[in-house]
């Protein structure tokens, strides 16, 4: 029991493969570099943890690695743009979107450079790596960044849809995404719009909008509900900004409750932009924010994590059935 | 640290004609500061003075631009970490044909898109938007990586102001260029000694600047920065080097208020404004200075 330890047993790498939602990235990226579109990929020390290692491996030309200094991929990435290229960073959206908040408002959105902002494993999906790594406030940051498009896609395929969707659009895009070891919700294809949510399905009582990691659990909720006699509907609210103002109206006209699930600050993001268009239009609906309650959120693995702060299925839907009474 | 200009590589220096014709542009950015500032009447007279000769020598020499056609893809970029200093390069930028003078007359007005720091988004001829201190060499890093990928040439200049030295992601971008051999970029530190609060040796020192800047990988070169034949010499002998993989750092040394003595003794001038006899006054020291120096 003496001898070295085997080399076989230093799993890090092989763990992040296991992460299939994020192979879609670089998938995605290395498609539209074979369809001729000018992309360039960079990361700040993580290629292993969002996958775009592969990009670099088959296009070491257009792949630029930062090294820790994320402030400087961004802005870079700004002067990539502003030659004509279409540069995709990745790194922790709680890096991303806090550390380089002043350089993607004025080198990206205020100088209108179509810069792809990749924050991956946001929310609390890093788990025990610590409160410092959950991304509870980037939708609310990032949300209040003009001309900035944000969007936080369900799972690996609709993300892919996503990406490729960017190439039409002329805005810089925020696209928040999980740790890539989401559940697929969209396993017969996505027919994916910038600012139109997918409506799963309607309900007299109550509509779930959910975003990002939250629509897989909130789909099991909905399916369980509906099983159980509930008029429930659910809303897929893939893009936060701009937020499909008609969705959420149509809901509200035709549920009682609205109920936002979202892995993130219950204030200003998902749930503060669906309150904005209710509160405006005079909406009679009631809206229920259900999230992370403006606390920082504990360390713990993701699971145990989601459980705790009701964001898996069951907690979902308990939230529902409470609001029903 | 500064690398002397070995003999192989010494371009030609310009001629006698060039040189006048870039002292020419300094007094004119000078001179049009003035005049800009009294229509703002606030702005940053002594930023602009000390790189008049840097902005007349880019502008004028060093870079590949096209007449009228600001956007000219293969042309040479110029960003600015000092961005206060862009009511010195709008001048420019009209002479260049990117905006007609009547735009540059409108200097600050309610709808105008000339502002203390320069917007890319607004102003035809600007690379880069700049305002917040310590991402313009980041910017210009990203440029020549977008270059490269799409095989075009082209060189980037970045003028970084002293002061923003203290800047943290100015050393992440210095760290990246080397490590990416962009030998197309090319900063220049305006080192004047001054920022805001006072001396930058005082507020946060920045020595040994040149020893710094050569330990991050770049080659590094020290020259007068009010001396246009010898600021206009080492960018020709810079673009005739075979050696590109190399970023390079330009410290030039300034005078914070070049031009107007006054300016040059009193640091408060960093931020301010002249009243129009004291605005005549200095235009006619500019005046003086240009034809002796």
């Amino acid at each position: 029991m003496n001898g070295p330890i085997d080399t076989n047993s230093w799993q890090y790498r092989q763990i992040n493969a296991r992460a299939p939602g994020l192979s879609y990235l670089a998938n995605a990226l290395i498609d539209l570099v074979e369809e001729g579109h000018p992309v360039l990929a960079g990361t700040a020390d993580l290629q292993y943890s969002n996958g775009l290692v592969r990009f670099a491996q088959r296009f070491p030309e257009r792949f630029t690695q930062f090294g820790i200094s994320e402030q400087n991929m961004v802005s870079a990435a700004a002067g990539m743009a502003s030659t004509g290229a279409m540069p995709f960073i990745a790194t922790f959206a709680s890096f991303l979107a806090l550390l380089c908040c002043e350089q993607i408002r004025t080198d990206v959105a205020y100088s209108a450079l179509p810069v792809r902002l990749i924050g991956h494993h946001a929310g609390i999906s890093l788990g025990f790596y610590g409160t410092s790594h959950h991304a509870t406030e980037d939708l609310a940051i990032m949300r209040s960044i003009a001309d900035l498009t944000v969007v936080a896609p369900a799972d690996g395929p609709q993300l892919a849809a996503a990406v490729k969707a960017s190439v039409n659009h002329t805005q810089p895009i925020y696209f928040r995404i999980g740790r890539g070891q989401e559940p697929v919700v969209y396993d017969d294809g996505v027919d994916f719009q910038f600012g139109k949510a997918i409506v799963h399905g309607e309900g007299s009582d109550l509509t779930i909008v959910a975003c990002g990691s939250m629509v897989h659990p909130s789909r099991e909720a909905y399916r369980a509900l509906r099983a159980a006699g509930k008029s429930v509907g659910l809303i897929d609210m893939h893009t936060i900004k701009p937020l499909d103002t008609k969705a959420v109206l149509s809901a509200a006209a035709h549920s009682r409750f609205v109920l936002t699930i979202e892995e993130h600050n219950i204030l200003g993001g998902l749930g503060g932009a669906v309150a904005e268009i209710l509160a405006e239009a005079g909406s009679p609906a009631r809206l229920i924010r259900h999230g992370i309650r403006d606390e920082y959120s504990l360390i713990a693995p993701p699971t145990h994590l989601y459980k705790h702060y009701r964001l898996d299925a069951a907690g979902i839907e308990a939230t529902v059935l409470e609001a029903l009474g | 640290m500064a690398n002397p200009p070995t003999p192989s590589n010494i371009a030609s220096p310009p001629d006698a004609e060039r040189i006048a014709l870039l002292r020419d542009r300094a007094e004119f950015v000078r001179l049009e500061t003035l005049r800009l500032i009294q229509i703002a009447k606030v702005g940053h007279y002594s930023s602009v003075f000390s790189c008049a000769e840097i902005f007349a020598t880019l502008y004028y020499d060093a870079m590949r631009l096209k007449r009228g056609e600001p956007q000219w893809p293969d042309r040479d970029r110029f960003l600015m970490g000092k961005g206060h200093a862009a009511v010195g390069l709008y001048p420019l930028l009209v002479d260049w044909g990117f905006f007609s003078k009547e735009v540059l007359d409108g200097y600050t007005r309610l709808g105008n898109p000339l502002g203390d720091h320069p917007d890319m988004r607004k102003v035809p001829g600007v690379d880069f938007s700049s305002g917040s201190i310590g991402h313009a060499l980041s910017g210009g890093l990203g440029m020549v990586l977008g270059a490269r990928a799409a095989d075009r040439r082209f060189d980037v200049y970045v003028l970084l102001g002293d002061g923003e030295m203290q800047e943290g992601q100015v050393w992440e971008a210095a760290l990246s260029a080397a490590h990416h051999k962009a030998g197309n970029l090319i900063a220049i530190v305006d080192r004047n000694g001054y920022q805001l609060d006072g001396q930058v040796d005082d507020i946060i020192g920045i020595e040994p600047l040149a020893d710094k800047w050569a330990a991050f990988g770049w080659r590094v070169h020290e020259v007068d920065g009010h001396d246009v034949v010898a600021l206009a010499t080492l960018l020709r002998q810079l673009k005739a080097e075979a050696d590109r993989t190399r970023p390079v750092c330009i410290i030039a040394k300034t005078s914070k208020g070049k031009g107007v003595g006054y300016m040059e003794t009193e640091p408060g001038w960093h931020l301010g404004y002249l009243a129009p006899s004291d605005e005549a006054l200095a235009a006619e020291e500019i005046k003086r200075g240009g034809k002796t120096q």
